[in-house]
C-alpha cells in the first residue's frame, strides 16, 4: 500500500466540489482511502486521523491537499486523472432555469395570467382546488362531479360575492367568447349568449342555430344543479346578468334540466328584468327545437327545416323503442317528446318495454371514459338490443364537438350495421355544427350509410322513432 | 357591469388540472392552456383541507401570520449568559434542538452533547459518570424553541454559554442563541473531547464578554440587512455563511479595535476566531429567523408552518394555528457528502434548529443563491434554482429583502403553507450538516433533506379539529 500526499499551493476549490471529488476518488479501484480538500487545520487533522503523514507538509488554507492511499502507483495515477476531472469545470447541457410544473390550477393560472380555471379533477377534490382559484382572482369550470351541494353552495356564493363565475360542478360545456371548454361544438361567433344548467342542452341549441346560420358568443354553463332549491341558481342569475350587460349579445338563451319550481320563477323574473329578450327552455316544459325557434323569432331569422339524412324503415320488426344516449338532457327531452306518443318510457336497462337509458350517468362510467369518447359500452348495447327479441327500434345521440370521440361513425357503424340486418330500425340523433373538427355532414353521411336515419334535432329524431314505434303496432 | 364581463370582454386564458383530455381540446381550438402537473392531496387530508377551506378563515389567517413573520427586524444587541436571560433556567437545565426528548431516546450526537455540556458545567467527571447521570434523570432536557431560543445541530444550551441577544427593532420580540463554535469536533456535533470543552471555555471567559462589549459600544446590528446582502453574495443562511460571516465581521471590526473592553490578544483571538470560522452567523442568522417566526405564532386557523426542527431522533413541526403542539415523525437520513472517511454508515438522522432558516425563506429555499453550494443538489446551477422555484408552490409570500439575483431579484419563498404541503406533496427542501451517530464523533458531512410528509398531515388534520 502506497500513502501519497500532494500540494497545490494556491488553488481554491468550494468544500462542496471537493467533498464530491474526495467521493470520485475513493470509489477509484485499488484506492483504501482518499481526500482532497483545502488545508485547514481541521481538514489537516483529519488526514492526520486518517493515517496520513504530514510531517514533510507546509501548508495553509489557502493550499489545495490530495491524500491517496493505493494499492500502486498507477492506481495514484488514475486517482490524479479523476481529481481533476471531478474539479474541472462541467458545462451543462440544459442549463435553463425553467421552473417545475405548477401542481394547482391557482398556480398554473398565476404563471399564465390566465383568467378561468378548468378542473377535471377528481369530484371529492375539486372543491380546496376551486375556492384555490377563486381566492386568486380566476373565474372557475368545474367539470367535475360528485361534488357534495354543501360545498357547491360555498363556492357559489363565495363567487357571487366577487362578481366571479362558477361553472358547475358537472358542468360538461361551456364556451366562452368562442372557445368551447369541455364538451363544445364550433361555433360561429354571434348574437346568441346562453346560460345553461345542461351540457349536452347546451351543445343541441348551439348545433341547432348554427344549422339556422346563427352563431353563439358566450354558452355559460352553471352544472347540473344549479337551478335546484339548495343553489337557487346562483350562477344563473349571475351569467344572466353579464350576458345582459354584454353589448354585443341580442339575444339570451337561458337552458336548464328539470328546475325547482321556486327557482324557476325566480330565473323567470330576473329575465323579465333584462333589457334584452331572454328565452327560457325548461326541460320538462319545452323542446330545445322550440327554445331555438323562440331565439330565431327574436333575431327576426327564419326557422329552417333542420337538417336531416333520413331512410324509410317502417319495414323494421316489431318491438320495442330502446335509447341509447350518451347525453342526459337528450334522453330527458327524447322521454319527454316520445312518451305522449308511445306511452311510458323507462329509465334503466330493466325496464321492460320502452326505455331510454343515459350512458353518461355515473352508474355506467365507472372505471371507463365517457361515451361521448369512448363508443364501448354503446357498441355493446347495440349488439345486445339486436339480439334482443322484444326491441324493434334503437334511439340513440352521438354527439360531435371538442372533447368528444374523433371519428364516432367510424366506431357505431359495423354495430348499427349489424342491428339493422337484423331488422332493427335506427335512428340517430346528432348533434354537431358543419365546424366541428369530426364533420358533421361527414358523420351523418357515414351513418346514413350504414342504414340509420339521422336527425339533427334531438327533438326530431324522438319523434321519429316514436312515429315508427307506433306505426309497427298500428300495421 | 360586473366583474365577470371582463371575463366574457376579453380573450379566454384557461389553466387546467385533471384530464389532459379537456386541455388537448382547447389545443385543438389554437389556444393556449396552463395545465398544472395535480395530483390528488395526501389521502389522510382531503377531510380536513375541504374542512378548512370551507371554513374559510384560513387565507386571512396565513395572511396575518406572514405579514407578522416579514414585520420583524432582528437586531443584534448583546451577548448575555444563559442563566441570566432564561427566567428559570437551573443548574441542571439543558436546552436541546427540536421538539422534546428524553435522554432514552435522545441519538448519539443529542447525548454527546449533553455529555460534552455536562463535562463543561462540572456536572460529571467523566464521560461516563455523565451518561450515568443523565440516565439518571439528574439533568433537566427542554426545546430551545420553548425558551425563545434556537440552537443548530443537537442544540445544547447549558447555563454557563454566552447566549447573544436578538431584538426586534420593530416590535416587542426577543430570540437567543448560543455562539458558534466553528466546524469539525464541536460540541453541536456530539464531541465532547477535552479540546472541545476548551473551546467551550474560551468561549464564555473571551469570546461571549469580548463580543457583547462590542455590541454595546457600537450599538445593533441588522442582522436582516447583512442576510439581505448575503445572499446577494451567495449565501443560502444555512449551509453557506461565509459572506455574511464576512460582513458581520466588516460591522463588528470597529468596536473590536476600540470599542470593547478586553486586552488586546483577547480582541485579536475574537476576530481570528471569527474569521476562522466561515459558520460563525449561522447560529445568528437562525435567532433572526426564531423571532420572525415566534411572531407569526399563535394566529387561529393560520396553517403557516412557524417551527421546523429536529433532535436526531424526531423531526417536529409547529403550525401558527396549533399553539404549542410538535407534529413529529421519525428525522430522516441526510442525503449527503462526506467528510474523509466517513459514509452515510456513520451519520446521525437528521437533527438541529437550524430548519428555522428555511422556515423563514433561507437554506434551501434560498439554493439559488449560493451557487457554490450546488454540489449538494447534482452539481448544476440549475438544479439549485429548480430546488428554490418548487418552493414557491408550497409558500404565501416572496420575501421582500431576502432577494436571489439569478431569479431577477425575486424575493425568496417564505413562510410555508402546511395545507399546500399535503396538497402538493411538494416537500421542504432544507439543506443541513450530518453529525456522527456515536456520541462524540462530531461532524461527518452535509447534504439535504426533505421535511417527512407526517408531520404536515397530523399538523394539518389537527389544525382542522380547532375549528369550532
Amino acid at each position: 500500500m502506497i500513502s501519497r500526499v500532494e500540494l497545490f499551493p494556491g488553488r481554491y476549490h468550494d468544500s462542496v466540489r471537493l467533498m464530491q471529488a474526495s467521493k470520485a476518488l475513493q470509489e477509484v479501484a485499488g484506492v483504501d482511502d482518499a481526500l482532497v480538500a483545502m488545508a485547514t487545520e481541521l481538514n489537516l487533522s483529519l488526514l492526520g486521523d486518517m493515517g496520513f503523514d504530514l510531517t514533510s507538509v507546509a501548508a495553509g488554507p489557502n493550499d489545495l491537499v490530495l491524500a491517496v492511499r493505493a494499492e500502486s502507483e498507477d492506481v495514484i495515477a488514475a486517482a490524479g486523472r479523476v481529481l481533476e476531472e471531478a474539479l474541472a469545470h462541467k458545462a451543462v447541457a440544459s442549463g435553463g432555469l425553467e421552473a417545475p410544473d405548477p401542481k394547482t390550477a391557482g398556480s398554473a393560472a398565476a404563471v399564465a395570467g390566465a383568467n378561468i380555471v378548468l378542473l377535471s379533477v377528481p369530484g371529492e377534490h375539486a372543491f380546496v382546488e376551486a375556492m384555490e382559484a377563486l381566492e386568486r382572482g380566476y373565474h372557475v369550470m368545474i367539470f367535475s362531479d360528485n361534488v357534495p351541494v354543501a360545498q357547491e353552495q360555498v363556492l357559489k356564493r363565495y363567487g357571487v360575492d366577487r362578481g366571479l363565475l362558477v361553472m358547475g360542478p358537472d358542468c360538461g360545456t361551456a364556451i366562452v367568447n368562442g372557445l368551447g371548454l369541455g364538451f363544445a361544438n364550433a361555433v360561429l361567433p354571434g348574437p346568441v349568449g346562453m346560460v345553461g344548467a345542461s351540457g349536452t342542452g347546451i351543445q343541441q341549441m348551439c348545433c341547432l342555430l348554427d344549422d339556422a346560420g346563427v352563431g353563439v358568443k358566450h354558452a355559460l354553463g352553471t352544472g347540473s344543479h344549479d337551478l335546484s332549491e339548495e343553489i337557487g341558481a346562483a350562477a344563473t342569475l349571475q351569467a344572466l346578468e353579464a350576458l345582459d350587460a354584454d353589448p354585443s349579445v341580442e339575444v339570451i338563451s337561458v337552458i336548464s334540466k328539470p328546475p325547482a319550481a321556486a327557482v324557476a320563477d325566480r330565473v323567470r323574473a330576473a329575465a323579465a328584468e333584462c333589457g334584452k329578450p331572454v328565452v327560457i327552455t325548461f326541460m320538462g316544459e319545452d323542446t330545445l327545437e322550440a327554445g331555438a325557434g323562440a331565439v330565431l323569432a327574436e333575431l327576426g331569422r327564419p326557422v329552417p327545416d333542420y337538417a336531416a339524412w333520413t331512410v324509410d324503415q317502417t319495414d323494421h320488426r316489431p318491438g320495442t323503442v330502446r335509447g341509447l344516449f350518451s347525453g342526459g338532457t337528450l334522453r330527458d327531452e327524447a322521454r319527454f317528446v316520445a312518451m305522449p306518443i308511445v306511452g311510458d318510457i323507462g329509465t334503466t336497462e330493466n325496464d321492460p318495454g320502452h326505455a331510454f337509458i343515459d350512458y353518461g350517468d355515473d352508474e355506467y362510467t365507472q372505471g371507463r371514459a365517457h361515451p361521448m369518447i369512448d363508443q364501448t359500452v354503446r357498441i355493446d348495447r347495440l349488439e345486445a338490443t339486436a339480439a334482443d327479441t322484444s326491441a324493434g327500434i334503437i334511439l340513440m345521440d352521438v354527439v360531435l364537438g371538442y372533447g368528444a370521440n374523433p371519428d364516432p361513425a367510424a366506431e357505431l357503424t359495423p354495430a348499427i350495421e349489424h342491428a339493422i340486418r337484423k331488422g332493427l330500425a335506427v335512428v340517430v340523433s346528432l348533434c354537431g355544427t358543419r365546424g366541428d373538427p369530426q364533420k358533421r355532414d361527414v358523420q351523418a353521411a357515414a351513418l346514413h350509410q350504414a342504414g340509420a336515419s339521422v336527425w339533427l334535432s334531438n327533438a326530431a329524431a324522438a319523434a321519429a322513432a316514436a312515429r315508427l314505434a307506433t306505426a309497427g303496432r298500428d300495421s | 357591469m360586473t366583474h365577470l364581463n371582463d371575463l366574457l370582454d376579453n380573450e379566454p386564458v384557461v389553466a387546467a388540472a385533471g384530464t389532459d383530455m379537456l386541455a388537448d381540446s382547447i389545443e385543438q381550438q389554437g389556444a393556449a392552456v396552463a395545465r398544472a402537473d395535480w395530483r390528488p392531496p395526501h389521502p389522510d387530508t382531503a377531510a380536513a383541507l375541504a374542512r378548512l377551506t370551507a371554513d374559510g378563515r384560513m387565507v386571512d389567517a396565513n395572511n396575518t401570520a406572514i405579514q407578522r413573520l416579514l414585520a420583524v427586524r432582528p437586531h443584534l444587541v448583546d451577548v448575555g449568559v444563559a442563566r441570566d436571560v432564561f427566567p428559570g433556567m437551573s443548574d441542571r437545565t439543558f436546552f436541546h434542538a427540536g421538539p422534546p426528548i428524553e435522554w432514552e431516546r435522545a441519538s448519539g450526537p443529542m447525548r454527546g452533547a449533553i455529555i460534552g455540556a455536562m463535562l463543561y458545567e462540572g456536572l460529571a467527571t467523566d464521560p461516563e459518570d455523565a451518561a450515568l447521570k443523565a440516565t439518571r434523570g439528574e439533568v433537566e432536557l427542554s426545546p430551545c424553541h420553548h425558551h425563545g431560543a434556537v440552537g443548530p445541530m443537537a442544540g445544547v444550551t447549558s447555563p454557563s454559554m454566552p447566549v447573544a441577544v436578538i431584538e426586534d427593532g420593530a416590535g416587542e420580540g426577543v430570540s437567543y442563541s448560543t455562539l458558534n463554535e466553528g466546524l469539525g469536533k464541536v460540541l453541536r456535533y456530539g464531541a465532547f473531547a477535552p479540546e472541545v470543552i476548551e473551546r467551550l471555555q474560551w468561549i464564555d471567559r473571551v469570546l461571549g464578554p469580548v463580543l457583547g462589549s462590542a455590541l454595546r459600544s457600537r450599538g445593533p446590528i441588522d442582522l436582516q440587512a447583512l442576510i439581505a446582502q448575503a445572499l446577494q453574495m451567495g449565501d443560502d443562511g444555512h449551509n453557506r455563511n461565509r459572506a455574511v460571516t464576512s460582513l458581520f465581521l466588516r460591522e463588528i471590526g470597529g468596536a473590536l479595535v476600540d470599542g470593547a473592553d478586553a486586552p488586546t490578544d483577547q480582541r485579536l483571538d475574537v476576530f481570528k476566531f471569527i474569521d476562522g470560522n466561515d459558520h460563525f452567523m449561522l447560529n445568528l442568522v437562525m435567532a433572526a429567523g426564531k423571532l420572525g417566526s415566534d411572531a407569526a405564532a399563535g394566529v387561529p386557523a393560520s396553517s403557516l408552518v412557524t417551527v421546523m426542527a429536529r433532535n436526531g431522533t424526531d423531526f417536529g413541526i409547529r403550525l401558527s394555528g396549533t399553539g404549542d403542539a410538535w407534529f413529529t415523525a421519525p428525522a430522516p437520513p441526510v442525503d449527503g457528502l462526506y467528510l474523509g472517511s466517513f459514509t452515510e454508515e456513520d451519520a446521525s438522522p437528521d437533527i438541529g434548529d437550524s430548519t428555522i432558516t428555511e422556515t423563514v425563506g433561507l437554506g434551501g429555499f434560498a439554493m439559488a443563491a449560493a451557487p457554490a453550494i450546488v454540489g449538494f443538489v447534482g452539481g448544476t446551477a440549475a438544479g439549485a434554482v429548480r430546488r428554490t422555484l418548487a418552493m414557491y408552490e408550497i409558500t404565501l409570500e416572496e420575501h421582500p429583502a431576502y432577494q436571489i439575483p439569478m431569479l431577477e431579484f425575486r424575493g425568496t419563498p417564505v413562510g410555508i403553507d402546511a395545507a399546500r404541503v399535503v396538497r402538493t406533496g411538494v416537500l421542504p427542501q432544507i439543506n443541513t450538516g450530518v453529525a456522527g451517530k456515536v456520541p462524540g464523533t462530531g461532524m461527518v458531512g452535509a447534504g439535504l433533506v426533505e421535511a417527512p410528509i407526517e408531520c404536515f398531515v397530523d399538523g394539518i388534520n389537527a389544525l382542522a379539529e380547532t375549528l369550532q
